[in-house]
């Protein structure tokens, strides 16, 4: 009797139900991630074949001035794509959840869907709109700014050097600003009305309710935002590809880690691809996104402190 | 009786398999001329249907900056079309090299085409052959006939004069002089250096110095036409720097510019879309009664896939491509895209006539870069897309470009260091 109660039988139901997502991401994430890993520790030899050459393609492409000149600035435009979105996009999503979540706001609905529709868009829809609004030839924005007699003030943004990426990460802003507002909003409304009601008796109201008792319980939403950011802009590629084309022009002024590695990794027009230097810099930004994903994991979440209603 | 039955029935069934199979080679075209797809579909395939009604053709194109890195992942992927259509030079040399592309060396039809034609087509050294020569096309600029005769204005021949008509549509202020933009890069570099550099570095005998190592990047006829690219930010429209090709296309042909640096291929479009006279004069000299040069570069050539199982009906097509009826229909369905076989070949448009015409005035050359220079990393083409822009947008000087170029060439082409 004993023995048969402790010897309980293989529990296949967890395998059955494991193994769709298993094969699924093993097939589709997991097997191309080591391709990947895997390719950028080869090169193509003269005769057109692959020979393992070890660590040689990080060596080119951090010790190569070419390529590293070429990395740094990318990974540089990048970092400055994503500071601008962590400066614009978050606390700008954050101030739209607040404004929609007080209850004497009227079409509250309307505001939410209206701005969270951008974020459905293709990115070649949002590329194109923008880069007609911005054009000096037939855009509304040089009329329009012509109308309210700032008409000097419009310049050529996308095509001029100093301000093509901040343009493009303000585009960028404008379609995802939703995203973090959603979060946002929703983590505003579970925050129950027992510590609302409890902070009022105690005299904290309006605004200083906002900073003092709904932010601090907001944190984690705020740190989930940053790092869903984070990995989508270091990943970001489309809107450089629609609007500036794969030399993220001008002068290579817009070029991100993603542009980048299309150029390596494809080619482009007379320049021929080169797969296994393309690996390369998806390993390397793998890393980056790993390293950014770990800090924020280890150093930034475990500190956060929870609150259990 | 019943096997004999079976026997012809299994026969018959044989025959009217192989009779349904001979009907149904269909060979696909792979090509980044989306632009022609109504041409081919209207004229081009039913003239040869009619005539090899065994075999079908159908025309896939596919954007053309995306053309070569999408032909090469479906070669490699073995799912690329029967026909490929042949960027010049390396590009296709690499998939031939690579065992892509079938050799064509021993093609009936390559006898129709001159040894440059073949050039862009064939191994270093020359002895193979790889893709049929289609087309070339010339560079220059087009104008606005009509703009010019209001304003009482004569084709320039010399730098000078081009400068002079470009400062007197500047005075008069109803039209942008010229219709150019940099967001692109490319028109920078093609429509703009490769157009009025020959002229300074003397075509081919400059371009084969380059190759040879013995010019530089950084000498004079090389950064002289920079300096004049340089000139013509201030003739270009408000907001240039973003304007992109589509922009300036529809700058000139709504009658808003009076010049536009061409490639002929624009013939086709820009008769669809101005309703103005045009005419064209090639890149201007610097003194006058120079010799002049053009850039007369191949362009496009067609290829056979190697790996495709109709063989034998892919080359029935490609040596079609060297006749005179092909050459005929496609040089006047597709002004401006000039046919390379040494076929009598009669244009009805007198636009792309007058660009033909240069042929005997001016000596040919084709693009400086193309050949051997853009095979390294950095690749000096797209480098001189940047440069060229740079230049223009004033973020570079003229000298700053050349000696990025060079040193970018010098990099990895032995014969430079």
């Amino acid at each position: 009797m004993s023995d048969r109660a402790q010897k309980r039988p293989f529990r296949w139901h967890i395998v059955v139900f494991l193994a769709p997502a298993v094969l699924i991401y093993t097939a589709i994430m997991i097997i191309p991630l080591f391709g990947t890993l895997n390719l950028s520790l080869f090169a193509r030899a003269e005769d057109g074949t692959r020979v393992f050459v070890g660590l040689q393609n990080f060596r080119t492409l951090f010790g190569d001035d070419r390529w590293s000149d070429a990395f740094w600035n990318a990974t540089g435009n990048n970092l400055w794509f994503f500071v601008i979105h962590m400066l614009v996009q978050n606390p700008i999503g954050i101030a739209l959840a607040a404004i929609l979540s007080t209850p004497k706001l009227r079409f509250a609905a309307f505001y939410r869907t209206a701005i969270f529709i951008p974020a459905i868009l293709s990115f070649v829809i949002v590329g194109f709109v923008w880069k007609l609004i911005l054009s000096p030839l037939w855009g509304v924005a040089p009329t329009f700014m012509d109308a309210l007699g700032l008409g000097d003030w419009f310049a050529p943004w996308l095509g001029l050097e100093r301000s093509a990426l901040t343009t493009l990460a303000l585009i960028s802003v404008w379609q995802f600003v939703g995203i973090p507002m959603m979060l946002m909003y929703a983590a505003l409304l579970s925050i129950p009305d027992e510590v609302l009601e409890a902070a009022e008796m105690d005299g904290i109201t309006g605004a200083s309710q906002f900073w003092k008792i709904k932010l601090p319980l907001l944190l984690p939403t705020i740190g989930i935002i940053s790092i869903l950011t984070f990995v989508g802009n270091f990943n970001a590629f489309d809107l450089i590809y629609v609007t500036q084309g794969a030399l993220a022009g001008p002068n290579f002024t817009t070029d991100i880690l993603g542009s980048y590695l299309f150029r390596t990794f494809f080619g482009f027009q007379l320049q021929l691809g080169d797969p296994n230097m393309g690996a390369t810099v998806a390993t390397v930004m793998f890393a980056i996104i790993l390293v950014g994903v770990s800090i924020y994991l280890f150093g930034v979440q475990t500190r956060l402190r929870r609150y259990q209603f | 009786m019943t096997a004999r039955k079976t026997t012809f029935a299994a026969a018959a069934f044989l025959l009217s398999g192989t009779a349904l199979m001979a009907q149904d080679v269909t060979l696909t075209i792979e090509s980044w001329r989306n632009d022609d797809i109504s041409i081919w579909r209207n004229q081009i395939i039913p003239a040869f249907e009619a005539e090899y009604p065994g075999i079908k053709l159908d025309f896939q194109p596919t954007a053309p900056a995306q053309y070569n890195s999408a032909l090469n992942s479906k070669l490699d992927a073995g799912t690329a079309g029967d026909i490929v259509t042949c960027r010049a030079f390396d590009a296709s040399l690499a998939l031939f090299q690579n065992g892509q592309l079938a050799d064509l060396t021993e093609l009936d039809g390559m006898a129709n085409y001159s040894d440059v034609a073949k050039s862009a087509w064939s191994t270093d050294d020359g002895s193979q052959q790889f893709c049929v020569p289609m087309a070339s096309v010339i560079h220059g600029f087009i104008y606005n006939a009509d703009a010019f005769e209001e304003l009482g204005l004569e084709e320039p021949e010399t730098v000078d004069e081009f400068f002079a008509v470009l400062d007197a549509i500047a005075e008069d202020g109803s039209y942008i002089p010229m219709a150019m933009g940099v967001n692109d890069q490319w028109e920078a570099a093609t429509m703009g250096y490769a157009n009025i550099g020959p002229n300074y570095w003397n075509g081919e005998e400059g371009r084969n110095a380059l190759i040879a190592g013995e010019a530089k990047l950084t000498d004079a006829e090389f950064v002289a036409p920079f300096e004049q690219l340089a000139r013509w930010s201030d003739y270009l429209g408000r907001g240039f720097e973003s304007q992109s090709y589509p922009d300036s296309q529809n700058l000139f042909t709504l009658g808003r510019a009076a010049i536009f640096p061409a490639g002929s291929w624009e013939i086709a479009g820009f008769r669809t879309q101005a309703d103005f006279e045009m005419g064209a004069f090639p890149p201007p000299v610097q003194n006058a009664g120079d010799t002049c040069y053009i850039s007369d570069h191949t362009d496009m050539g067609m290829g056979l896939n190697a790996a495709s199982p109709h063989q034998e009906a892919g080359r029935t097509f490609l040596n079609w491509l060297g006749s005179s009826e092909f050459a005929n229909l496609f040089a006047n369905a597709v002004p401006g895209f000039f046919p390379l076989s040494n076929a009598d070949v009669s244009l009805d448009d007198p636009l792309a006539q007058e660009f033909i015409s240069w042929r005997g005035e001016c000596e040919s050359s084709i693009r400086p870069f193309h050949q051997i220079l853009s095979r390294g990393t950095p690749n000096l083409s797209n480098e001189s897309w940047g440069t060229s822009a740079n230049v223009i947008r004033g973020g570079q000087t003229p000298e700053e470009a050349g000696a990025q170029m060079q040193e970018g060439l010098a990099s990895w082409y032995e014969p430079q260091q």
